[in-house]
């Protein structure tokens, strides 16, 4: 199964953003039908607030994905502070039915001693604990998106020998920062417990401008992404080498059929690199594609990988 | 019949060893500090301690029955984690009296290497629900945990009920707006990490200009951050204190929080019923004259209430960041 896993995949995030129910559904019965990924995460992991919203269409959706050949994983909340957080989180680790990616925390409390993924939320930058959350049940580790190159070289020959594959986000908007309060509430006078659900009305995040008019940050309730949308296209056979195996994609309203047939195609060998970042630049949303982190430079920055 | 409350522990802020002995001086009962590289989450020019100088602390506060934390609460990247084991080391050979760490492989090698050293778990963990607590002392053995500025009063007084270690909260000083330990904004603009070099808006990329209105603009890397009129205070350029329009405000707002200091002092009382060891300072990168001043105030102000004493803390407001101060996510929900 590991040699399997190790032969490189593509990887679905779970859905950030607060997407209209009926959509959320949608969204996952296209990929269980068509999208050429391995792994499918699914959950809230922003706002426990937003879960209720979701949950009616968890067990149809993880069935569609089952029936379409992806492994399905849920995701934990990644900020767990009030008592709905709490129970939600318990909730999630305490079913048998799927594995659970911890995204906090109280997550690893829950998920010690079984099997289980740890997300991109979590910290995890250094061999010592890749060793220590492996010791934990931990069989799958996302990095954090800021880590550099160098780093994940470095991470991944020191877990080369563990039971534990190491996966990275490779497409979609960067997620910066997480924070009690609620930015879409505050944006419109509102606080997070009268927010009624206005993160609804940006599906791919509300963008912040600087006071130049020059595109920054986007919104997403707590939680802070890019502007422009990680796009690692040319470093996937890189990563690969330094024994990356999951390349993961974050969801948005873009075709992501589309886009994961075409890291599908890099990541197997099948789809020339160059021909993938055409085809992905002709799919590119109005926002620019980055790349910065993982050349150790600022996160919102593309290098050409040729000049590396 | 005045209430009696535990004493809790004052735990002060120390940039440099000049600030240490101020602070200690002042009262502190405990003072936190780092060395001078990437090991801790204030890693700025000119502040921090060499090894030579953290012995020499050591024994100043130690005479004064003062206790001595060093933080080594930054993320590690693989390949570099020597600096930190080293930075561990250190602390264990010279008897800190307790060593705050944020990483979680840090905080295995700490536990098996030195068992006898006592560990917090800084706030750069994020540990923000009991469940997450027990989880870093059950596998650390942690003592202490360093609360997030998120949680209200009440929460912190259930919590305490549900941990099987101390508490220390944040009382006065700088708010960040972010999730400490879970914040690249820096990183995005700057190409250098909160998380592994333990820097936020390093002044090396802040840039301040004047336009021909006499207005001053500030800047992080090439991202405008603010714009002060000339009547205005202008604020250190941090991206979680700026001023951005977006779809639903086309005029300039405040989107994370206004430029406001954390002033707690009116809710000691309450931080002390509800379970909470020890009261942190904020502000290693503040000046002697600061430290002195804070450190004293609090000093008294704990003192009165241990008195059964009404505490007199009007003069603090004097020193909060722009004159503005919050209670920050201490008092009530709403504020989320």
């Amino acid at each position: 199964m590991i040699v399997q896993e190790r032969a490189g995949s593509v990887t679905l995030g779970p859905v950030l953003f607060n997407w209209q129910p009926e959509k959320w559904r949608d969204f996952y019965f296209r990929i269980a039908d068509e999208a050429p990924v391995a792994t499918v995460y699914i959950g809230e992991t922003v706002c426990s607030k937003r879960a209720p919203l979701i949950e009616p269409y968890y067990q149809s959706v993880a069935e569609r994905l089952t029936a379409g050949g992806k492994t399905v994983v849920f995701s934990s909340l990644s900020e767990v502070v009030s008592k709905i957080d709490r129970k939600l989180t318990e909730q999630i680790c305490t079913a048998d039915e799927f594995m659970v990616e911890a995204n906090d925390g109280s997550a690893l409390m829950y998920l010690k001693g079984r099997p289980h993924h740890v997300g991109p939320l979590m910290n995890v930058y250094n061999e010592h604990a890749v060793a220590f959350l492996v010791e934990n049940g931990a069989k799958n580790i996302c990095l954090p998106v800021e880590m550099p190159a160098k780093a994940v070289g470095a991470l991944c020959d020191a877990a080369r020998d563990l039971e534990v594959s190491i996966e990275v986000q490779v497409f979609g908007r960067q997620s910066l920062a997480l924070s009690a309060r609620c930015y879409h509430a505050r944006a419109h006078g509102r606080t997070k417990d009268s927010c009624r659900f206005v993160c609804e009305e940006d599906p791919d995040g509300m963008t912040l401008t600087t006071l130049e008019g020059r595109t920054f940050l986007t919104v997403n309730g707590i939680q802070t992404l890019s502007y422009e949308y990680l796009n690692l296209v040319h470093e996937v056979p890189a990563l690969r080498q330094m024994g990356v195996s999951r390349f993961r994609l974050s969801p948005h309203t873009l075709d992501m059929v589309g886009i994961a047939k075409i890291f599908a195609g890099v990541v197997e060998g099948k789809l020339a690199v160059d021909e993938a970042a055409a085809l992905l630049e002709a799919m590119r949303p109005n926002a620019p594609f980055a790349n910065g982190f993982y050349y150790g430079k600022p996160g919102y920055t593309w290098s050409s990988a040729s000049a590396h | 019949m005045p209430e009696i409350y535990t004493r809790p522990e004052l735990v002060c802020p120390a940039g440099t060893p000049a600030a240490l002995r101020t602070a200690v001086d002042a009262g502190a009962d405990a003072v936190y500090c780092g060395l001078q590289n990437e090991t801790n989450a204030r890693n700025f020019p000119g502040l921090n301690f060499t090894p030579a100088e953290l012995e020499q602390a050591l024994g100043y506060a130690h005479a004064r029955s003062a206790k001595v934390l060093l933080a080594v609460n930054t993320f590690p990247p693989a390949g570099k984690f020597d600096m930190w084991r080293q930075a561990v080391d250190l602390a264990a050979k010279l008897g800190v009296d307790a060593m705050i760490v944020g990483d979680i492989g840090v905080a295995d090698y700490a536990a098996k290497t030195h068992p006898d050293l006592r560990l917090h778990l800084s706030v750069q963990a994020g540990a923000s629900s009991p469940e997450a607590i027990r989880f870093y002392c059950q596998a650390f053995g942690i003592k202490r945990v360093v609360l997030p500025r998120i949680l209200t009063v009440a929460e912190i007084a259930e919590l305490h009920s549900e941990i099987p270690c101390e508490i220390e909260a944040f009382i006065f000083g700088n708010i960040g707006m972010m999730a400490e330990g879970r914040c690249s904004l820096t990183n995005y603009a700057t190409g250098l990490s909160t998380n592994m070099d333990g820097v936020c808006s390093p002044a090396a990329d802040v840039h301040y200009q004047d336009d021909s209105e006499g207005n001053l603009t500030t800047k992080l890397g090439p991202f405008m951050i603010d714009r002060f009129t000339c009547g205005e205070n202008a604020g250190y350029p941090t991206i979680c204190k700026g001023r951005y329009t977006c779809s639903a405000n086309a005029n300039p707002y405040y989107t994370f929080e206004e430029p406001v200091s954390l002033n707690l002092s009116a809710l000691l009382p309450d931080l002390m019923r509800a379970g909470v060891t020890a009261l942190k300072i904020e502000g290693r990168q503040r000046s002697r004259a600061y430290v002195k001043a804070v450190v004293a105030a609090f000093r008294m102000a704990v003192d009165d209430l241990m008195a059964g004493h009404e505490p007199a803390l009007a003069n603090l407001l004097a020193l909060t960041e722009g004159h503005r101060e919050t209670q920050g996510a201490y008092r009530s929900k709403t504020w989320r």
